[in-house]
């Protein structure tokens, strides 16, 4: 495998170029995706039945915390990037499980939030509007799921292979996914829940 | 026994007995086939496991004729029961299901698969370059592909086939009126296969855009990758609403969720919305690489470059573009007032000037040149008018006010079919045999390929233009059948007819597959047609590795310009060629995403849960797995250039 | 060539059909609405024959000349890039056509959506409603209700509020104009006249499962004098339409026409959603309103019957 030093390693070989690109591409389809969810809830904000409305179950004190959970956690993995790029394999592997314990905190606090709007009467069923609200944050907490499955393997494979092209490639591509739902985290807030509230 | 019944189809016919006899005695013979000769590991070594581009094309080539009979079965039974009024040969529910699936089938694993076949053989070749950008995502996205069709065909014979049309309208679509599973499976099996497609978009962008060979500018690049190009970037804007919107199906089939009922906030024009904003593009994902292929087959017969190339660049942007703007044209009648109506209808009627121009750039890429009319040719040379007939009804059913009359009717019919099938399945006939003999190292026989354009041309018109009429008298599109005091009869006699040559058309060439595998000779040379890009470059077969040397390319005619003025193409030396590995990966992931799909359909959720888990593990598998491929020594290749690309 | 005399036919048989004996229904309209649209057609129809035949022309022209078999044995083509004048050329003819095909559209989409032009009568309301797989037709004014068939008075504007039981239906009558969807969730207004009496065939166009094949429905245009009589026959024969009847009415299948006294609209009132953003109240007073002229009426009516 031909390595270009010029260049940072994740960046290294012709494959590590193409899958961030590739990735990128992804990122686009996952935007089309989250654009539509997006569309469809202002579309049924107001269908609510005869179930509750947002500004009913939307509370102010576990969605600020899961805010500041994600993006303290966006901010540590560019941390772990920012090691990376130095060299410095431990310093990476603290802030990517600082990351997902963040990441994790915030599905804990997600779940949380979830119960207290089926306790209030806003379950899946309920109406269109509860309906579509569940699966836009679903949506995005399965990603933060699947995010964290998949940064316990590069974590194991920092461990195990130390910082490679490979695995430098897998870690920085696993960053762009992590802003990514940093971003979506950004829009829910302000689009979902501050303007539901207000 | 209560646990068997929900596997049962709901209304039992003939045709279903004798399709699951036939399933059976088909899969026996294939497995006692495989066995008797010794192909199992032939099979799994040289197709289940391959992640050469150039051989899932050929799977994808396969599946898609496969299908393309499953769906001209279902078109021939349409005709036959519409053909007399009054007709009692399929009963409703049996005609329902069976327009419905030809839709999906025909659109999702027909003309999709097709256009994979040819985009995943000819792109690697036509852009120089040894394999798409994620080999491995490559033959998973095929064995995706492959599990949504199989799920969708088993509904035929397990728990009964969708029937709500392929647009699958709610609140019909959803539980109150459609119990069967049948919906569940449109559900599932267009949501696996439509993962597979949006990562054979985001591979080819990749490809394209990284991975051509040295010296080729965007500008430079043939038409056919120009077309792959703005279709992949098509297929990965559009298909996430697919996912979403049947995402919200499933869910409102399923989990008895609001997204589309009549009570509790639902919203039945939220699907026919989100579906049309994937559905339209979708027609362009089907056009805009046959636009490709129109154009490389007319250059290349008329014996000229291809004429105002900028501007067939340009205008297929435009397309593209234009294609997100248009979709409220698909329910004009929905009622949402003369102004949103109007809107729509100025940027449907608009898509007419860009596919104008390149109308016009294909008629004058045949200005001056030198036509020779061979099988492929005829079917560019065929689709030209017929296609214009078609799209100019098209901007007639664009006109929100008249449309309003030919809504729903077998005008609207008539258009996209006239549209579709000159547009797409003439180019894919005609791809199919300009690009055989590089797929297989003989030629198709011309003769018959001829017969068989005719035979389909003229019955293509005589199909579908008393469609027209029928529809502009009033006659309704999706009715099992009608009274003979409406007097559509004559007009659905004379399409059945067509139909018949249609289906003639279509045996004709797979007696033509037949007739060339025994009789056509082997040793022709690596560029038959005196064609124009690089993939005429190559050997015939091609090498596993495309290409001993990547080549260096100046202009967009790299090839033709070799040719005619000797610019060099291979100036390197020979070096050690990195392959991928095979993966029995995507072949496992395949079977577990089909049962992963069944699981789903049939709410049978342990299942459902262990097939997740199994995909995780899949997930995981890859991510530890370190395959670093392998080299092609120098000397292999040298013995592999030297025999002409053959093997050993 | 083949595909030059197919076409040939092609065209000639369109033609023929177009102007031939028995007018299609769609270009054979009975109101002012189906015209408006009938006319769109036929401009529609010889703006694109004008396209088809010039790209037909250079086409033939084109293949015919350039074949290779007509040509000497070393004509080699030329290399052209293009031409910049002509590309702009068949760039701005399509932009001209559509341009003002556009105009055409855009004029006669508010013709149609509108009441039509030169009716200066009041709108005769009649809220039809599709259930699998029928039509039920409630005239609030004249509070009866109508079961697979429609009796309208000539020259007078119809306003037609369209919704569904069930699945998504297409309320279509081809001669008198287009269609429009019947919803579960939301009412549509269509806006339709017949000047001419007779006979119509109307039907749902959009595919409701099983029995949408049948799903269809007798339209009988009469003079405004004939309607009157017809109201007073129906009300002084009918049954009076109750809730248990009519949610028999409902249950999935084919039923013949009947009709009845009163209208389900009290019992079972539309979906609370307009297109056209009014809000419920006005809904539901509009049929108070209705019902309200409608006693005033009888109660005329009583009175000129005691006087006789």
């Amino acid at each position: 495998m031909k390595v270009d030093k010029s260049l940072p390693l994740e960046y290294g070989t012709e494959q590590n170029r193409l899958n961030i690109l590739g990735f990128w591409v992804f990122i686009g389809a996952e935007i089309a995706l989250f654009g539509t969810l997006f569309a469809s809830y202002f579309t049924l904000i107001n269908r609510t039945g005869n179930g509750p409305a947002g500004a009913e179950i939307f509370e102010i004190a576990p969605v600020m915390i899961e805010t500041i959970l994600l993006l303290t956690s966006s901010f540590t993995i560019g941390l772990a990037i920012h090691a990376m790029r130095m060299g410095k394999v431990k310093a990476t592997i603290t802030f990517f499980i600082i990351t997902l314990l963040l990441g994790l905190g915030f599905l804990g606090i997600e779940i949380y939030d979830f119960i207290v709007f089926i306790h209030e009467g806003a379950t899946l069923q309920t109406s269109g509007f509860t309906a579509i609200l569940f699966l836009i944050l679903g949506t995005h907490g399965a990603h933060v799921l699947v995010g964290i499955f998949w940064g316990i393997f590069i974590i194991s494979q920092l461990f195990k292979h130390g910082l490679t092209p490979r695995t430098n490639n897998k870690a920085f591509i696993f960053s762009l996914y992590w802003h990514f739902l940093d971003v979506v985290w950004i829009f829910i807030f302000s689009f979902i829940f501050m303007k539901g509230m207000l | 026994m209560d646990f068997l019944d929900r596997f049962a189809v709901p209304n039992p016919g003939p045709t279903i007995y004798a399709s699951m006899v036939a399933i059976a005695l088909t899969t026996i013979a294939i497995i006692i086939g495989l066995t008797y000769f010794k192909k199992w590991g032939y099979l799994w070594r040289e197709w289940l496991t391959t992640v050469d581009h150039k051989r899932i094309g050929i799977m994808y080539l396969i599946s898609a004729i496969l299908m393309l009979f499953r769906g001209g079965v279902d078109a021939i039974m349409m005709r036959a029961q519409t053909a007399v009024p009054d007709n009692t040969l399929l009963g409703a529910q049996e005609y329902n299901e069976i327009f419905t699936t030809h839709g999906v089938v025909m659109i999702i694993f027909m003309a999709m698969a097709f256009i994979m076949a040819l985009m995943n053989f000819v792109i690697p070749l036509q852009i120089g370059t040894r394999d798409v950008a994620f080999p491995r995502l490559n033959a998973l996205s095929y064995w995706l592909y492959f599990a949504g069709a199989m799920l969708f065909n088993i509904s035929f014979v397990v728990g009964g086939s969708p029937d709500s049309g392929w647009s699958s309208y709610f609140p019909l679509a959803g539980t109150d009126f459609s119990e069967s599973v049948g919906t569940n499976y449109y559900m599932i099996a267009l949501q696996i296969s439509g993962i597979g497609t949006l990562i054979t978009g985001i591979n080819f962008i990749t490809t394209i855009l990284k991975m051509r060979a040295p010296g080729m500018s965007l500008m430079k690049m043939p038409m056919f990758t120009w077309s792959a190009l703005i279709t992949n970037l098509i297929i990965v804007f559009a298909f996430p609403v697919l996912t979403v919107a049947l995402a919200m199906g499933t869910m409102d089939r399923l989990f008895a969720t609001n997204f589309f009922t009549t009570e509790n906030g639902g919203m039945d024009m939220l699907w026919a919305n989100l579906f049309w904003v994937w559905g339209h593009p979708e027609v362009y994902i089907l056009i805009l690489p046959a636009f490709g292929i129109y154009s490389e087959i007319i250059s290349t017969f008329a014996r000229r470059n291809l004429y105002g190339y900028k501007s067939m660049v340009y205008s297929m942007i435009a397309i593209s573009l234009l294609s997100f703007l248009v979709w409220v044209h698909h329910f004009f009648t929905m009622g949402q007032g003369a102004l949103v109506n109007s809107i729509f209808s100025i940027t449907t009627m608009a898509i007419a000037v860009p596919t104008g121009i390149k109308i016009f750039n294909w008629l004058f890429t045949l200005r001056k040149g030198s036509i020779v009319l061979t099988t492929p040719m005829l079917y560019s040379l065929g689709f030209i008018p017929i296609f214009t007939i078609g799209g100019v009804t098209g901007v007639m059913l664009g006109m929100a006010s008249a449309d309003y009359q030919y809504h729903n009717t077998m005008f609207l019919v008539a258009h996209f079919h006239l549209v579709i099938i000159p547009g797409v399945v003439f180019a894919m006939i005609a791809g199919l045999f300009y690009w055989w003999p590089k797929m297989f190292g003989f030629m198709l026989n011309e003769r018959l390929g001829k017969w068989s354009f005719w035979f389909i041309a003229i019955s293509v018109c005589l199909t579908f233009f008393p469609m027209f009429i029928s529809g502009l008298d009033g006659q309704a599109r999706r009715m099992y059948t009608y009274s003979e005091s409406t007097g559509f009869g004559v007009w659905n006699m004379i399409s059945f007819i067509g139909a018949i040559g249609l289906a003639i058309g279509f045996a004709l060439i797979v007696y033509n597959i037949y007739y060339s595998v025994r009789y056509s000779p082997r040793n022709i040379p690596a560029d038959p047609w005196n064609a124009r890009s690089l993939e005429w470059a190559t050997a015939t077969p091609v090498p596993d590795y495309n290409f001993a040397i990547l080549p260096e390319v100046k202009s967009t005619e790299a090839f033709w310009d070799s040719k005619i003025y000797g610019d060099k193409l291979f100036n390197k030396r020979i070096e050690p060629i990195h392959m991928p590995n095979n993966s029995g990966m995507p072949f496992i992931m395949g079977i577990i995403f089909f049962i992963w799909g069944f699981a789903f359909v049939f709410g049978l959720w342990i299942l459902l849960v262990l097939s997740t888990i199994g995909i995780g593990i899949c997930l995981a598998l890859r991510s530890y797995e370190k395959d670093e491929g392998y080299y092609i020594p120098v000397d292999e290749i040298e013995r592999v250039e030297k025999t002409g690309g053959k093997k050993k | 060539m083949k595909l030059k005399t197919s076409f040939l036919i092609g065209m000639f048989i369109v033609v023929m059909v177009l102007t031939g004996c028995e007018p299609l229904l769609v270009l054979d309209p009975k109101g002012p609405q189906g015209r408006t649209t009938a006319n769109v057609i036929m401009i529609s129809i010889w703006t694109m024959a004008i396209v088809v035949i010039v790209v037909f022309a250079m086409y033939f022209y084109i293949v015919r000349k350039y074949l290779a078999s007509r040509q000497s044995k070393d004509y080699v083509p030329p290399y052209i890039e293009g031409s910049v004048k002509l590309e702009i050329i068949w760039t701005a003819i399509p932009i001209l056509i559509v341009a003002f095909l556009s105009v055409v559209t855009v004029i006669s989409t508010y013709k149609v959506e509108s009441v039509p032009e030169g009716y200066e009568e009041e709108p005769l309301v009649i809220y039809a409603s599709s259930s699998n797989w029928k039509w039920h037709f409630s005239y609030p004014e004249q509070d009866i209700e109508t079961v697979n068939y429609l009796f309208i008075p000539t020259n007078r504007p119809i306003e037609f509020k369209l919704y569904s039981f069930g699945p998504i239906s297409s309320f279509w009558i081809p001669q008198l104009g287009g269609q429009k969807y019947a919803m579960a969730d939301m009412v549509n207004t269509l806006n339709l006249a017949a000047d001419v009496p007779g006979e119509y065939s109307g039907r749902n166009a959009n595919f409701t499962g099983e029995g949408f094949a049948q799903q269809t429905f007798n339209v009988t245009a009469m003079s405004p004098k004939e309607f009157d009589k017809w109201i007073r026959d129906i009300k002084s024969t009918a049954e009076t339409l109750t809730e248990e009847k009519f949610d028999e009415l409902l249950q999935p299948g084919h039923l013949g026409q009947s009709t009845y006294k009163g209208t389900h609209l009290e019992f079972s009132p539309p979906p609370e959603n307009h297109h056209s953003k009014e809000p419920l109240k006005d809904n539901q007073e509009e049929i108070k309103n209705q019902k309200i002229i409608k006693d005033d009426l009888s109660n005329d009516e009583d009175h000129s019957n005691m006087k006789h």
